[in-house]
């Protein structure tokens, strides 16, 4: 163990650590220096403490910073909804892919390229006219990130995990859907190793769409469950 | 009832930070180092006062999570990272597993994490159970509201490790997974939504036969 190199960052520790700093003056990094001006920003506090914890792995060799590089590029450029409304077309427009998805979702999602973190296993859950499927995950926020990127705030929100399995229907109302009181809902509680995609229905109307056009139909949202396939098309 | 309003936002950014991209990216390097397992993690998270989780970004719960990991583990200790003692650097430890970016897309696609369970599933698809009233101080899977409630088994979903005794260093222990759907009734009473059923993803051994 050899005690090396000087700060790099000042991570303002909490209060009551303060008195034991016996570096509490170190310099910044040129590139850093905005910090100081953000002084009561609770997310440039953030800022310093991811840095300073990646500067202390990188320095102890325990993390490459170019593959922190490379799964940001992922989940910014390759990996997101767009995934997901790919496999949502081709069970719209292909019978054999649909059938193979509800039984074995994993697999036929697995044929398009795309394959699950932490190898979870997936289920596809298909909206009818009867029965409307939602997802949750309220012991944290288990996600599908293989087909769906990384999880909007509102699904890690405790509003959205506590409500989604008592009230369904409150929910959706937020996000502008009713559904018929008949419709029946049925709701995916997230708590093993399974990660679920909604399949919705497609829209009637789009009956002479190709399936790349049909992907550009579904959201993000819908395939959560909190949002319905229109022919307008989503904001992105 | 519950939480309160949804704070959606449309058109949301993947990140609304610069700290967020390095902080996902930090903590999935970290986990790659085979120190801990997921079900370590979710507990580290679940360990964060009530009251500063409820108020948490979900990037800085991993944050808070990770410190945790790394001084318990004994990869970090509390003074490194607050600055109240000098850093120490080893020569490289042979045991950790660095991520590498040629690395990433394997690590991000790994395929399905099933683990091979030494007995044939206890339950059958249509079995009627009912969930232990169970209330571990530690990890558990079994959500709060979904104890003492019968339901119907709907799928075996294969086997996986136990997070109630793997989030603990005491093994995979891997158990049968099923899907079990209960009615809205069953778990929020008389006023519940009569269109509504849940199910929730159980380990064998939080179900009896009901």
């Amino acid at each position: 163990m050899l005690p090396t190199r000087s700060w790099r960052f000042k991570l303002r520790p909490p209060v009551e650590m303060e008195s034991l700093m016996t570096n509490s003056h170190g310099g910044h990094d040129n590139d850093h220096s905005h910090l100081e001006n953000d002084h009561e920003n609770h997310y440039s506090d953030m800022e310093a403490r991811v840095r300073a914890l990646e500067t202390l792995l990188t320095e102890k060799g325990m993390i490459d910073p170019a593959a922190i590089s490379e799964i940001i590029e992922t989940y910014e450029k390759r990996v997101g909804p767009r995934n997901g409304a790919a496999v949502v077309a081709k069970a719209w427009t292909d019978a054999g892919f649909a059938g193979w998805l509800a039984k074995d979702a994993t697999s036929a999602i697995a044929s398009l390229g795309f394959g699950e973190r932490y190898g979870s296993r997936m289920r596809a859950v298909f909206n009818s006219a009867d029965e409307h499927n939602m997802v949750v995950c309220t012991l944290c926020s288990c996600y599908p990130w293989a087909v769906l990127g990384l999880p909007p705030v509102w699904y890690k929100s405790p509003a959205y995990r506590s409500r989604a399995v008592m009230d369904p229907r409150s929910i959706l109302s937020e996000f502008g859907v009713t559904l018929p009181a008949t419709t029946r809902i049925r709701v995916w509680d997230s708590t093993a190793e399974l990660r679920y995609l909604v399949i919705p229905t497609r829209p009637t109307e789009a009956k002479c769409m190709d399936e790349r056009e049909l992907a550009k139909l579904v959201s993000r949202d819908a395939m959560i469950g909190t949002g319905l396939v229109t022919t307008v098309k989503p904001s992105p | 009832m519950g939480f309160g309003a949804l704070n959606i936002e449309r058109n949301e950014p993947v990140f609304h930070h610069e700290w967020e991209k390095r902080a996902l990216g930090l903590s999935l390097c970290a986990a790659c180092l085979g120190q801990w397992t997921i079900d370590e993690s979710r507990h580290a998270y679940e360990r964060i006062s009530p009251r500063a989780y409820l108020r948490a970004s979900y990037y800085e719960i991993w944050m808070r999570g990770l410190d945790t990991l790394l001084v318990e583990n004994g990869l970090v200790a509390v003074g490194e990272i607050y600055g109240t003692e000098p850093r120490f650097f080893s020569e490289g430890d042979n045991a950790l597993i660095v991520l590498r970016p040629s690395d990433v897309d394997e690590m991000l696609s790994s395929g399905p994490s099933e683990r091979t369970c030494g007995r044939p599933p206890a339950f059958r698809v249509g079995d009627r159970v009912e969930t232990k009233n169970l209330n571990p101080k530690g990890h558990t899977r079994l959500p709060g509201y979904a104890r003492s409630k019968r339901g119907l088994i709907e799928r075996v979903q294969g086997s996986y490790a136990f997070p109630d005794t793997n989030a603990h260093g005491l093994g995979a222990n891997p158990q049968w997974v099923y899907t079990v759907v209960f009615s809205g009734r069953e778990v929020w009473g008389e006023g519940a939504d009569p269109t509504l059923t849940i199910s929730i993803d159980a380990f064998e051994s939080y179900l009896s036969r009901a």
